[in-house]
C-alpha cells in the first residue's frame, strides 16, 4: 500500500530533479522553475565544464620472476586507478549540467564492472567514456558497445569464450542483469547465447577488442525461439526485440532514479514508449509522472551521489587536496560502502537501507569534515545559511538543535548538516 | 501492486536477491541485541551455527589436495601442489600449505572435512549455483533461503539469525521473516561539541519520513554500539588494497575482513545474544587465472580467521556450542586452463569445525578419473549436510526446512 499521495511544491520538485537527474543543486539553482529545469538538465549542453580525463598508460606486462618490475607495475596501476577515480568524482562535481554524468554513473552500476578484476584503469576509462557518449541515447547502441567492451570482456571472461569451449559468464549476465531479466529465458538460451558471443578477444597492448574469426562459432544457434548464425550484434538485437527487455531496463532506471516501489502498469507503458526513443526521453517522461511529484517518493542517496552533491554545493574539487587528504576521502567512501570503479559484483550496488549502517554514519562524518575543511565558508553564518548552501529548506527540531551546538564553527556546522537525515535522504 | 509482480521486480533489482531482500530485513540495533541478551539469553547448551560462505567458487582440489594422485598431477602440472608441499591429512590427502592453523586443529581433532559435496545436475553460474546452495533448492528457484525457512518454522523471530555483512545474504531470507543484520565497523566517535552535535542527530523525530528516520536511528545505534563495544570491533581495511594477487578472482561478490566479522560473532555469542545462526563471508575465489598465489593467500586469510575464532570460542561454555560450516558455491575444473587457473567446476570439500563435531573425513573422495564432462561427481549432497546441522546443531526437524530430502551425513554430529 502506498501512502496517500501528497504533491510536492515546485521548489521541492526542482530540488528532486537536481538530485535524481544530477547530483543535487548548486546554490541558487532552486530558484529556477520546473519546466525550465527539466529543459536545462536534459538539454543539449549537458557535459560542458568537466575536466578532460587523465592520460593513463597500459600496465606493462612484467615477467613473473621480475619482482621489482611487478611491484612497479602494481604501483602504477594503483596510481592510475586513483587518478581515474578522483577525476570522475571531480567531473561529476564540476560539470555545469550533470545529467550525462549521472547517467554514466547509473550505467556503471547497471553494467557493473570492477577494476578489482579488470586490473586496467585504461580499460575502465574507455568503458566510462562509452557510458558518457552513449548513456543518454537509445539503449541498443549502448548494449552493443557493452557486449564487446574490453573491460567487460575481461570482467566476465568473454576473452575465454571460443568455439568448442564456450564460457557462459557474459551471455548469462547480459540476459539476467543487463537486458532482459530473470525468468524470460532458459538455460538452453544461455548456452546458445554464449556461442553467439564466441571469438571476442582483448588486446591488452592496444586496449582494443577484436573478433578472432578462428575462435568464433559459426554454426546455427537457437536463441529465444529463433534460429540463425547469431553474432554479438544480432544477438543484442534479438534480445532487445523482446517486449520484456524495455520493461526491464526502464524498471532499473526507475529503481535508481525514482523509487524502490515499482512503477504501475500505466507508468511503465509510458516509460517504455519513451525508451523507444532514447534514455533522455525516459528521464523526461519520468519527470512528468505523478509519482515523481509525490512526497512519498524518497530515495537514500548512494554514498558517491551524496559526496558529489556536497562537493557541488560547497564548490570543492578533490584536485585541490593533497594526496593524504584524498587517501582519507577514499577510505571514507570505502567505509560508506561505495567506490567508483569498484562495484561489489556484476549485480551492482545495494540500495535503500543498506547504505544506512552504523559504521557508514561514522565514515560519512569523516568525509563531510574533509570536504567542509576545504570549502570557502565565509558566507556561512548560522543554521539558515547552511540550509541555503545545501539546498535544505527546513531542518527538523532535532537537527536544528544539533546544528546550534556547533554554530560557532562553520566547518563543523556544514559537516553536521551534511550528515543530517534531511540531507542523507533525497526527499 | 500484485504480489507476484512485486516479487519479480525485487528479484530484478539486483543479483540481488540479496539487495532486494535487504529491503525487508530488520536492521537491529545494539540495544535490541543487548536487551535480548538480558531478557532472553542464549541457552548455554544451545547449539549455534556459524555459516562461512566463500564467494567465487573455491578450488577444492587445491584446498584438500590429493597430491599423491597421478591423475591430479597430470591434470594440472603447473598448478598442482607436490606431495611434500601439502600438510598431510592421511588417506593420500593434504591441506593447502596456507592452512597451517587448520592442520593444527585437524591434529588436535577439532576439524571435520566432508568430501565431494555438491548436488545433481550442477550449475556453473556463480549466482545460480550460490542461489542453489543458499536456497537448498537445486531444481526450482525458490524465494527463501534454507535458514530463512528455519526462521519461519521456528517462531519467526529475526533475532534468531544474524548477518554481520552489510547486505543480507539470500540464505537468511524467509517467507515471513528475514534475519537481522548488524554490520562490522570501526567505532571511534568524535568528541567535544562536534561529537555532541553528531549524537544529537540520532534523536527520533515523530512522523519523520521512513528513510530519514532510519538514517537517524543508524546514528543512534552507532552511539549505543560504541557504549558497549568500545574498540572491540575491527576497522575495515582503509587502504586501497595493495595486494594484487588477492583480487584476481573477485567478480562474484563476498566480503573481506573475515577476521573482523568472526570477532564480532564471538563477542555476540559470549554476550549471550539469543541468536542461533550467523552468516559471514569471504570473497575472491573466482580464480580463472594465476590461481596458486591468489588462492593460497585467501586460504591463509580463512585459516587465520577460523583458527583465532575457534581458539576464542573454546574459552566459554556458549562458545563451545558453536559449529562452523565453511562452503563455496562450487569447486573448479579438474584440469587447469591455459592461464594457470581453473574454470567453474562442481563438487568440493566442506569444513565443519567445533567441539560438537566428530572430527576426521566424512564422505568419499571423488574420483579423478571417473569424471562428468571434466568435472568431479559429487559423493555427498549438500542437503544431507544441512539436514544434519539443522537436527544436530539447531535442534529442528529438517523435514520442515528441506521437504522431500531424507539424506544425512551419518556420524558427523550426535543427534
Amino acid at each position: 500500500m502506498l501512502p496517500a499521495m501528497a504533491e510536492l511544491g515546485e521548489r521541492a520538485v526542482v530540488r528532486r530533479l537536481h538530485e535524481r537527474f544530477g547530483f543535487g543543486p548548486r546554490p541558487g539553482e532552486l530558484a529556477v522553475g520546473f519546466e525550465a529545469t527539466v529543459d536545462r538538465l536534459l538539454g543539449a549542453s549537458a557535459g560542458v565544464g568537466g575536466a578532460e580525463p587523465p592520460v593513463l598508460r597500459e600496465v606493462a606486462k612484467v615477467a613473473k620472476a621480475d619482482r621489482q618490475g611487478r611491484r612497479a607495475a602494481a604501483r602504477q596501476r594503483a596510481e592510475d586507478e586513483r587518478a581515474l577515480t578522483w577525476w570522475w568524482v571531480d567531473r561529476m562535481a564540476s560539470v555545469d549540467v550533470p545529467a550525462v554524468e549521472r547517467l554514466a554513473w547509473f550505467w556503471h552500476g547497471h553494467f557493473a564492472t570492477s577494476e578489482q578484476k579488470v586490473r586496467s584503469p585504461r580499460l575502465m576509462l574507455a568503458q566510462n567514456e562509452t557510458f558518457r557518449k552513449l548513456g543518454a541515447g537509445p539503449f541498443a547502441p549502448l548494449a552493443k558497445a557493452m557486449i564487446t567492451d574490453p573491460a567487460m570482456l575481461v570482467w566476465l571472461d568473454g576473452n575465454d569464450n571460443r568455439v568448442g569451449s564456450p564460457n557462459e559468464n557474459l551471455a548469462r549476465e547480459f540476459l539476467e542483469l543487463f537486458a532482459l531479466g530473470i525468468g524470460h529465458y532458459t538455460e538452453q538460451d544461455v548456452r546458445e547465447s554464449a556461442r553467439a558471443l564466441t571469438g571476442w578477444t582483448v588486446r591488452r597492448d592496444t586496449g582494443d577488442a577484436r573478433l578472432a574469426t578462428s575462435r568464433r562459432d559459426t554454426g546455427d544457434k537457437q536463441i529465444l525461439g529463433r534460429h540463425g548464425d547469431f553474432t554479438a550484434e544480432s544477438f543484442v538485437d534479438l534480445v532487445l526485440s523482446r517486449p520484456e527487455s524495455a520493461r526491464f531496463v526502464v524498471g532499473r532506471l526507475w529503481a535508481r532514479l525514482v523509487s524502490a516501489t515499482p512503477p504501475d502498469d500505466a507508468t511503465t507503458a509510458r516509460l517504455v514508449a519513451a525508451h523507444g526513443t532514447d534514455t533522455r526521453s525516459v528521464l523526461r517522461a519520468i519527470a512528468h509522472e505523478p509519482a515523481f511529484h509525490d512526497s512519498a517518493t524518497t530515495l537514500v542517496k548512494q554514498p558517491v551521489e551524496w559526496l558529489v552533491g556536497l562537493l557541488r554545493a560547497l564548490d570543492v574539487k578533490t584536485s585541490t587536496m593533497d594526496g593524504k587528504t584524498v587517501a582519507r576521502l577514499g577510505a571514507g567512501l570505502r567505509g560508506m560502502g561505495q567506490l567508483p570503479f569498484r562495484p561489489p559484483s556484476v549485480g551492482g550496488w545495494a540500495a535503500g537501507g543498506a547504505w544506512l549502517t552504523t559504521a557508514a554514519g561514522l565514515a560519512r562524518l569523516d568525509v563531510a569534515r574533509l570536504v567542509a575543511g576545504h570549502a570557502d565558508l565565509h558566507a556561512v553564518d548560522g543554521i539558515e545559511s547552511v540550509g541555503a548552501l545545501l539546498g535544505v529548506d527546513t531542518w527538523s527540531d532535532r537537527t536544528a538543535a544539533a546544528l546550534r551546538t556547533v554554530a560557532a564553527d562553520p566547518a563543523q556546522l556544514v559537516a553536521i548538516a551534511a550528515c543530517a537525515p534531511e540531507y542523507v535522504v533525497s526527499t | 501492486m500484485k504480489n507476484l509482480t512485486r516479487r519479480r521486480f525485487l528479484t530484478f533489482s539486483g543479483v540481488t536477491a540479496a539487495g532486494a531482500l535487504a529491503i525487508g530485513a530488520t536492521r537491529v540495533d545494539w540495544a535490541d541485541l543487548l536487551s535480548a541478551a538480558a531478557t532472553d539469553p542464549l541457552d548455554p547448551n544451545a547449539g549455534v551455527l556459524v555459516v562461512v560462505t566463500l564467494y567465487g567458487g573455491n578450488d577444492g582440489l587445491n584446498t584438500v589436495v590429493p597430491a599423491t594422485d597421478r591423475a591430479y598431477q597430470d591434470a594440472r602440472p603447473d598448478l598442482a601442489y607436490r606431495p611434500e608441499e601439502v600438510l598431510d591429512l592421511g588417506e593420500g590427502l593434504g591441506l593447502n600449505p596456507g592452512m597451517k592453523g587448520l592442520k593444527g586443529l585437524w591434529d588436535s581433532r577439532g576439524l571435520a572435512i566432508v568430501r565431494g559435496v555438491g548436488y545433481p545436475t550442477p550449475d556453473h553460474s556463480h549466482f545460480r549455483s550460490m542461489a542453489i546452495w543458499q536456497t537448498a533448492s537445486p531444481k526450482t528457484s525458490v524465494p527463501t533461503g534454507w535458514l530463512g525457512r528455519w526462521l519461519d518454522a521456528t517462531g519467526a523471530d529475526p533475532l534468531r539469525a544474524l548477518s554481520v555483512e552489510p547486505v543480507l545474504p539470500p540464505l537468511l531470507a524467509g517467507e515471513q521473516t528475514a534475519a537481522a543484520s548488524f554490520p562490522v565497523g570501526g567505532l571511534t566517535l568524535p568528541t567535544g561539541k562536534l561529537g555532541e552535535a553528531f549524537a544529537a542527530l540520532g534523536a527520533p523525530v515523530p512522523g519523520e519520513e521512513r528513510w530519514q528516520a532510519r538514517a537517524a536511528r543508524s546514528i543512534a545505534d552507532l552511539h549505543d554500539a560504541v557504549k558497549v563495544l568500545g574498540g572491540a570491533t575491527h576497522d575495515d581495511p582503509t587502504e586501497d588494497d595493495p595486494d594484487e594477487e588477492r583480487d584476481k578472482g573477485a567478480s562474484a561478490g563476498g566480503a573481506s575482513n573475515l577476521a573482523g566479522q568472526l570477532d564480532l560473532v564471538a563477542t555476540l555469542v559470549e554476550a549471550g545474544v539469543p541468536t542461533r545462526a550467523y552468516s559471514v563471508s569471504l570473497g575472491g575465489f573466482d580464480t580463472h587465472a594465476d590461481e596458486r598465489a591468489t588462492q593460497q593467500r585467501l586460504l591463509g586469510e580463512l585459516d587465520g580467521a577460523l583458527t583465532t575464532f575457534v581458539a576464542r570460542l573454546k574459552k566459554s561454555d556458549r562458545g563451545r556450542q558453536v559449529v562452523v560450516l565453511v562452503y563455496s558455491e562450487f569447486g573448479r575444473r579438474v584440469k587447469a586452463n591455459a592461464s594457470d587457473g581453473t574454470d567453474h567446476g562442481t563438487a568440493g570439500p566442506v569444513f565443519v569445525l567445533g567441539d560438537r563435531v566428530r572430527p576426521g573425513f566424512h564422505g568419499a573422495q571423488p574420483s579423478l578419473t571417473d569424471l562428468d564432462d571434466g568435472d568431479l561427481k559429487h559423493t555427498t549432497d549438500f542437503r544431507d549436510l544441512y539436514a544434519t546441522l539443522l537436527a544436530g546443531v539447531l535442534g529442528t526437524d529438517p523435514g520442515r526446512i528441506l521437504p522431500d530430502h531424507t539424506g544425512r551425513v551419518d556420524g558427523l554430529l550426535p543427534t
